[in-house]
């Protein structure tokens, strides 16, 4: 009878930010809907309590139905049964409840029956789920496919796929190929263009396609003969009812059992382009990336969140030496480690989400009307924001959900490496999180220009100017000098102009950076609620040391000294 | 072919998770201390009638509960998950029911909506436990019965086949339309709310909510009637006063024993999985877990 929204008040926190207004009312503009759609908002208060009362929904099928099959679900994997893959029965209930609750196109435009939604109610709805089943997560998040659809499909296409996954149909990425992976400008899946038909067929191999054999796939294909690198790249739909692709294997994976992930074979299958030829990777694929990392984002908030919760309800029940173990600091300093990850990471996840729904909505409306010179400014700020924040995120929380779910498991002891305990199988769960949607070695590659660009630095120069009560005035020092300290040590890197040297530093520089966003995120979260005070404290007093460490290091090392490593 | 279905729901004290401020000192139930929650098998009698809903095209559903003015939650939570309407049978003269007198009121109130081919409710209501109200109903109205329902079959041309949960086995048995069911608990759980419903009925009140507490929401009830959650009053229904509240209820308390458990007997179980499963099983069924 648990309800994963309602009995964590850090989500109502983050759903209540100050921001939310700007975003409510740019995505219900004028809130217009409302004349058409009996479900359609009257005010910005009516859409936030909208959003609160669906999330209520949310957190209560999770803590009613999908935690409690998260198990089950785990034991049972998936199977393949005349070329379908199957789902756990514990996943289907899953499904069934969600689709029910209308659950399925949260974010898509009302007119192809979806709940338009912002992004940061969508994404916290993620990381709810994430929380009571984080390899169930990865079938229901493929709702992102549509809006891709949104974004680029043609207006035909909008409206016969978009209403088909508003009503529950599930959706897949088709990207990985065996031979394309963290490349996936190598990709060889053939499309060809029949002239007579006037249609595209596609013939090849996918390889650890999530949900691969979901309803509607979105599929990157190499279009032009002849080329080798991704401006011969397009997307494509394909529609399962083709029943043109055959399911060749399932993963037998370390983690997240429950989501199929399968090796797919295209014979003769026909497809439709999506927007225009030789822009699938180059800007439909990036776009639905940097939809998919946000969404891991969510998942690995969401699997601290649940390591979280497991290890303070076992610390408090195991007894050893006569009391609670959480009484011995050994145990209430990795707890509050933990705690102050997941808020950090959780702060820099809406933040980053706040960014994407503004300047995604501004897009949108640039479709229907010319922005001003003032919103196009916005939505350029946004964007460039957005841009380093998300891969920025998506390595921290991803990282930090790794550490959080180890950690928790050692509190557990030899229980923990039992399947006795929930932690076993979050732990399994979290470890994908920092591979998939691009390795944390390939965030810093993406995030690494918001180092050399002083992207990072502009906007920790703005945080900076925030005011602060005056009780937050001596973390905002520390983090004054770490940002001094940050700068210098750029500069070092830099300064060799040797771009190997730059990468060989560079996870080091990015953490720097992030370290110092988190904190200050976490300053402003105390400043509008005391009881983050506490992460807020260990948080910066931890990353001041690593940071230290990082540019000791750095200063310490010279180009020298890479071949040693080489 | 379309049924007319009405589900008889009740708003309860929740007495599954009680606290020790459950009971006040003279033994009765302590309601401000318990929230106020959806009987559960009455969503599990909802829950049929929505699956019949789907099953046979153009069927409506009615919900009708009795209570305090509060309880209009009640039909707030059926409208979010697909029910057509709903009736709030509201007033004084209603209060200290026992089950003869509710059943009363709420067969007057049944023959004022009139059309129905078919009438759902839970078996039991968890504050009282008597499971009388449904089967009275039934007598009130001169219509048969089917008791403990797990699954409805079908309701097609003028009968219901319908599976019964027995306490050793289930059967299957068919009656006549119309006429009424009660829901056990071991039927399928209610869907959750859907949420386009839970947006279009979340500003639904009735009047005497929109005149306690106004909302600027309110107003949009004139554009939208569907928001007009109805309130039936003991003059909107046909009734002989003698047979409402205390005068038409038999029962009187005589007195309340406040029990405390105490541990008077031991059970010994060797380690074995059935006699633990059995175990929980008994301490489930009474009520001391779950």
């Amino acid at each position: 009878m648990a309800n994963f929204f309602r009995d964590n008040p850090d989500l109502l926190f983050h759903l209540q930010h100050p921001l939310m207004q700007k975003i409510v009312e740019l995505k219900e503009r004028n809130f217009a809907d409302k004349a058409q759609f009996d479900y359609a908002p009257i005010d910005f208060n009516d859409a936030m309590d909208s959003y609160e009362k669906v999330l209520e929904v949310i957190g209560e099928i999770c803590g009613d139905i999908i935690a409690p099959n998260a198990e089950n679900v785990d034991n049972e994997g998936v199977q393949i049964v005349n070329n379908e893959v199957v789902y756990a029965k514990g996943t289907q209930e899953n499904i069934d409840a969600l689709v029910k609750a209308g659950l399925m196109g949260i974010t898509l435009p009302r007119k192809y029956e979806g709940l338009n939604f912002a992004l940061v109610p969508y994404i916290m709805a993620a990381d709810i789920v994430s929380r009571a089943d984080a390899g169930f997560v990865n079938i229901w998040g493929l709702q992102d496919c549509a809006e891709t659809i949104n974004e680029f499909g043609d207006d035909d296409q909008k409206e016969r796929f978009l209403k088909r996954i508003s009503n529950g149909e599930t959706a897949a990425m088709a990207l990985t190929e065996p031979d394309a992976g963290s490349d996936l400008q190598a990709v060889q899946l053939k499309a060809s263009f029949n002239e007579t038909e006037n249609k595209w067929y596609l013939n090849g191999v996918k390889r650890f396609i999530t949900n691969g054999d979901g309803h509607i796939s979105l599929v990157l294909a190499r279009s032009e003969e002849g080329t080798s690198d991704g401006r011969g790249l397009s997307m494509f739909i394909y529609d399962r009812a083709n029943k043109a692709v055959t399911i060749r294997r399932t993963e037998n994976k370390h983690g997240i059992k429950g989501s199929p992930t399968c090796e797919i074979v295209f014979k003769d299958a026909p497809a439709e382009l999506v927007g225009t030829r030789r822009m699938g990777l180059i800007k439909y694929v990036m776009a639905l990336m940097n939809g998919a990392r946000l969404g891991i984002g969510a998942q690995s908030v969401g699997i601290s969140e649940a390591a979280y919760r497991e290890a303070i309800v076992y610390a408090k029940e195991r007894k050893q030496f006569g009391k609670p173990i959480i009484q011995f600091p050994a145990v209430y300093e990795m707890i509050a480690r933990i705690k102050a990850k997941l808020d950090a990471s959780r702060s820099l996840l809406y933040e980053t989400c706040r960014t994407v729904d503004i300047y995604k909505t501004y897009m949108h409306i640039s479709e229907e009307r010319s922005l001003t010179n003032e919103e196009k400014a916005e939505m350029k700020y946004f964007q460039k924001q957005a841009d380093f924040f998300t891969p920025l995120l998506k390595g921290m929380a991803s990282e930090y959900c790794n550490q959080n779910a180890y950690d928790s498991l050692q509190i557990h002891g030899g229980s923990g490496f039992m399947k006795d305990y929930p932690i076993e199988r979050i732990y399994r769960d979290a470890r994908i999180t920092s591979i998939y949607e691009g390795t944390t070695q390939l965030q810093v590659v993406a995030a690494i220009r918001g180092v050399t660009t002083d992207a990072f630095l502009n906007k920790i120069r703005e945080y900076e100017e925030i005011p602060l009560k005056d009780e937050l005035i001596p973390y905002n020092n520390i983090l004054k000098g770490m940002t001094e300290e940050y700068a210098k040590t750029v500069k070092l890197v830099l300064e060799t102009k040797d771009n190997e040297y730059l990468d060989f530093h560079a996870r080091r520089l990015v953490e720097m950076a992030g370290h110092i966003i988190m904190g200050y995120l976490l300053l402003f979260d105390t400043e509008r609620d005391e009881r983050f005070l506490a992460s807020a404290d260990v948080y910066i007093k931890m990353v001041k040391a690593e940071n230290i460490a990082r540019a000791e290091y750095i200063s310490n090392s010279s180009i020298d000294d890479l071949k040693f490593f080489r | 072919m379309g049924l007319n279905i009405i589900v008889l729901a009740k708003q309860v004290p929740d007495t599954r998770n009680v606290g020790k401020d459950a009971m006040k000192e003279d033994g009765t139930v302590n309601r401000a201390a318990l929230p106020a929650i959806f009987n559960p098998e009455d969503l599990n009698a909802l829950e049929q009638a929505l699956r019949l809903k789907e099953k046979y095209l153009g069927s409506t559903i009615t919900l009708l509960t009795m209570g305090p003015p509060r309880a209009a939650e009640i039909i707030r939570e059926g409208l979010y998950r697909g029910i057509d309407k709903g009736y709030l049978l509201t007033d004084r003269a209603f209060a200290g029911s026992d089950t003869l007198a509710t059943s009363y009121a709420i067969a007057c109130a049944i023959r004022k909506i009139k059309d129905y081919d078919l009438i759902i409710a839970g078996r039991q209501a968890i504050d009282g436990d008597t499971a009388q109200v449904g089967p009275q109903v039934a007598e009130k109205l001169h219509l048969p019965q089917i008791t403990y329902a797990e699954e409805v079959f079908s309701a097609e041309k003028g009968k219901i086949t319908v599976k019964r949960r027995l306490e050793r086995g289930v059967e299957t048995v068919e009656a006549p339309l119309p006429c009424v069911i009660t829901v056990n608990g071991s039927a399928p759980e209610c869907r959750p709310r859907a949420s386009k419903l839970l947006m279009k009925y979340k500003h639904a009140r009735t009047e005497t909510e929109r005149k306690e507490q106004p909302s600027c929401y309110d107003n949009l009830t004139s554009q939208r009637p569907y928001l007009n959650i109805s309130e039936w009053s003991v003059n909107d229904i046909e009734t002989d006063h003698k047979w409402l509240g205390l005068n038409g209820s038999p029962t009187k308390v005589k007195f309340i024993e406040s029990v405390v458990f105490q541990a008077k007997e031991s059970k010994k179980l060797s380690d074995n999985d059935n006699e633990i499963e059995d175990l929980i099983k008994e301490l489930i069924s009474n009520h001391t877990i779950g």
